[in-house]
């Protein structure tokens, strides 16, 4: 048993705290999310020759490594600073559904580009009634000859606006909820037939609703086999749920010292607020939750990295968003009561973290879905 | 005991239902309906209708212009208003300056004050909270000197609800440093054209600059503006905050969320072939609302029914804002739940009333998140509900 960082992992770590430090403080962040892309360029390519672009692939794939727990390292400083560059979207998402889908050619440059940062991608797969079951896909793919056609409907599309590909999931046949029958297909968002709706989401990142009709491609454009993109999804979203679950524990970390902070130097009644015995056992629990969402998804990563069998690998993520769920009510929700009103404005972190933890609750399944899923495994 | 109503309150029900069908607008009904935001000229058409019908102050006695309702009455109207989602009156003149104007003010002052408050003629806000004084509101700065016929009044409020919008305002201010914080604070009326005054907005987690920042620099109030005596003002204030403290439980606002909220399940797909509404363990949570919801309701109606017998309202309208907050908040994270990816879009533009865009999201959905974020403010504001306890475990338990 060994639950200290690897070399790698402490200067990940380093690496990424110090660029927060130096170059990402909350009002750059507000810059960044009040621009058009609603991300930096600039600091995409610094995560490019960093090599934080790499982390989620394998050395064979030209990676570092691709290991969960690396991924959770980075990812928690990420979630402290409210990062809002589109990593999750575009090298842990798309990344894997690349690195597990595709082959040969397309593959060696797609991959490449990610790592090199040339390349922004979003994954449609989520649709209006599939709610967090993500092989709902009524999105359909029909071949004619030698050409494929689109059709659906595509929500909540992280990074759809700024992606040069989309990977779209639709269904080429089997149930309507099935495994069988999925093919990811690589869509620019520029073809004939795509309707491309982009806003910003409430925790200040960029996604987009995209609207299928009759998109012609070729079958070059299939990543991976017809039918088969199915598990592939599955452990995208497994890898990028550990990875949005890490970041949580940063973002509550971060909330809850910056309410223990504030409580020490905001007096009422002659003295700091922290001094009431009221407040402190609420504090005390907010840093007990902390540290049981930290322990679960230390469990899941090292449970990805390390586990052979696909159920227990499910289980263990499903578990760790579940728990992640709870704390990330009990966390957010008591960092704003005991900062008070300044905790509910706009012009403070606190309430900006709190959106965002809100906001990683609901990505890939709230903590009742994976409950719910849990228990069904 | 039973808690039915007599033939009479009954009738009383049927009119107010029957009013509210007729003459609460309809398209103010659909922005209601839809989340979206009330506009300053919307509320006074709604309040100048209830004027007109002679039902602007339930709370007032017939001598200013109100209803001369009892305890039920009242009840009862703000039920249906709240079933039918009728917004009550903005309270801050209505509920807040009133009574303190009726029980302390000169006849000067009722007779300038009252008629324009009763026929929303001015809008009033709270001058209370400080940067530095929230829930300790009496270690509150803002001062007031006695200069020949007028005070110069210097400082700052926060939170201040609405105040954009605002007339006059009712604040707390320190007109004596040299004794016990609460024995040095009077309550003043100030016109918000005065000049000195500037409003800042603060724009709140949802997006919204829901409240200001107001700040006083050598702004001259003439002393007949003074309510009651000088250095009496904490009094005063306290009796308000009673009167801030009754309805608000919100149990008729609950009731209408929880239909929304069942009928957001039934439309909610599960992803597996059914309805949310058919999922066991959000049923469940629903249940535990509803029942909830029942023994708040009757909490309220206990209280009720001990003011009808003429007893003060007493520190038991803590719980009822506790529980009434707290259960709001959690039907909130309901609504998120089943709104799911959906309450993500921030797009704020569509709960204007110009909005003609494309909306994102079925029905209300989009608006999830954003209640949620903003009603973190209910445990918050009205003294917090941590003040809310303390007065529990001090005034009710003896601790």
């Amino acid at each position: 048993m060994d639950f200290s960082y690897t070399e790698v992992q402490q200067m990940l770590q380093d690496q990424v705290q110090k660029f927060v430090q130096k170059s990402y403080d909350f009002d750059t962040r507000n810059e960044i999310v009040a621009s058009e892309a609603g991300y930096s360029k600039e600091f995409w390519q610094l995560f490019a020759e960093l090599g934080w672009l790499a982390v989620p692939f394998s050395e064979q794939d030209g990676g570092l490594g691709g290991s969960a727990v690396d991924l959770m390292v980075m990812m928690e400083e990420f979630g402290k600073a409210m990062l809002v560059e589109p990593y999750t979207a575009t090298a842990v998402l798309g990344g894997s559904l690349i690195a597990n889908l595709s082959d040969g050619d397309q593959k060696e440059t797609l991959i490449g580009s990610i790592i090199g940062g040339e390349v922004q991608l979003a994954c449609a797969y989520v649709e209006p009634q599939s709610r967090f079951n993500p092989l709902n896909i009524e999105t359909s793919a029909t071949v004619q000859g030698d050409s494929i056609s689109l059709s659906g409907t595509k929500i909540a599309v992280e990074n759809g606006g700024n992606a040069d590909k989309l990977i779209v999931i639709a269904r080429e046949s089997g149930a309507a909820t099935g495994l069988d029958g999925l093919s990811a297909f690589l869509v620019d968002a520029s073809a004939n037939g795509v309707k491309l709706t982009a806003y910003t989401s409430v925790d200040g990142r960029k996604a987009a609703q995209v609207q299928l009709d009759n998109v012609q491609l070729s079958a070059g454009d299939r990543v991976g086999a017809a039918g088969a993109a199915g598990e592939a999804l599955l452990q995208a979203i497994d890898k990028a749920t550990v990875g949005v679950c890490a970041e949580a524990v940063g973002a509550l970390e971060s909330l809850l010292a910056k309410t223990v902070e504030y409580s020490k130097t905001r007096k009422q009644f002659g003295t700091p607020i922290g001094s009431f015995q009221a407040l402190q056992h609420r504090m005390a629990d907010m840093f007990i939750e902390c540290q049981l969402a930290r322990s679960i998804v230390m469990m899941a990563a090292m449970t990805l990295d390390s586990q052979e069998d696909a159920v227990e690998k499910t289980k263990a993520v499903s578990a760790a968003k579940s728990r992640i769920g709870k704390a990330i009510r009990a966390v957010g929700q008591e960092a704003i009561q005991i900062h008070g009103g300044i905790g509910m404005t706009e012009e403070l972190d606190v309430g900006h973290l709190f959106k965002r933890v809100t906001a990683l609750d609901i990505q890939f399944g709230d903590g009742e879905y994976h409950t719910e899923r849990y228990a069904s495994l | 005991m039973n808690a039915d109503f007599s033939a009479d309150e009954i009738a009383f029900q049927e009119e107010v239902r029957e009013f509210l069908k007729k003459e609460f607008p309809a398209d103010l009904k659909a922005k209601v309906d839809a989340n979206i935001r009330l506009s300053k000229d919307d509320m006074v058409r709604w309040q100048k209708i209830l004027f007109a019908r002679g039902w602007a102050a339930p709370t007032w006695p017939e001598e200013y212009g109100g209803t001369g309702w009892n305890h039920t009455q009242r009840h009862i109207f703000a039920t249906e208003m709240g079933l039918y989602g009728a917004p009550e009156p903005i309270p801050f003149g209505m509920k807040m300056v009133a009574p303190v104007i009726m029980a302390y003010g000169s006849e000067e002052q009722k007779q300038k004050f009252l008629p324009d408050i009763l026929a929303s003629n001015v809008w009033w806000c709270q001058g209370y909270s400080e940067p530095n004084a929230g829930s300790d509101l009496a270690s509150l700065k803002t001062s007031a000197v006695r200069e020949g016929d007028h005070y110069v009044v210097n400082g700052a409020k926060t939170w201040n609800t609405l105040g954009q919008y605002a007339d006059w305002i009712f604040c707390l201010v320190r007109t004596d440093n040299t004794v016990k914080k609460q024995e040095g604070i009077s309550f003043l009326l100030i016109d918000m054209k005065t000049p000195g005054i500037t409003v800042k907005p603060i724009v709140l987690i949802d997006g919204f600059p829901e409240v200001n920042e107001v700040f006083f620099d050598d702004v001259k109030v003439p002393a007949e503006n003074l309510i009651g005596e000088e250095n009496k003002g904490w009094t005063y204030a306290k009796v308000l905050l009673t009167h801030e403290r009754t309805n608000i439980a919100g149990v008729a606002r609950g009731k209408r969320r929880l239909i929304a909220l069942r009928k957001l399940a039934q439309e909610t797909q599960d992803g597996v072939g059914g309805a949310m509404i058919d999922n066991a363990s959000f049923k469940k949570r629903l249940a535990e609302v509803e029942i909830e919801l029942q023994a708040l309701e009757y909490s309220e109606l206990r209280t009720l029914a001990a003011l009808s017998v003429g007893k003060a309202p007493g520190p038991e309208s803590s719980i009822l804002k506790i529980v009434g907050t707290e259960l709001a908040q959690r039907m909130d994270e309901m609504f998120v739940e089943l709104a799911g990816y959906n309450s993500l879009p921030y797009v704020p533009e569509q709960f204007e009333e110009d909005f003609d865009g494309e909306y994102l999201g079925p029905g209300t959905t989009a608006a999830a998140a954003l209640t949620y974020f903003n009603n973190r403010k209910l445990s918050i504001f009205g003294g917090s509900n941590e003040i809310q306890r303390n007065i529990i475990s001090k005034a009710v338990l003896g601790l």
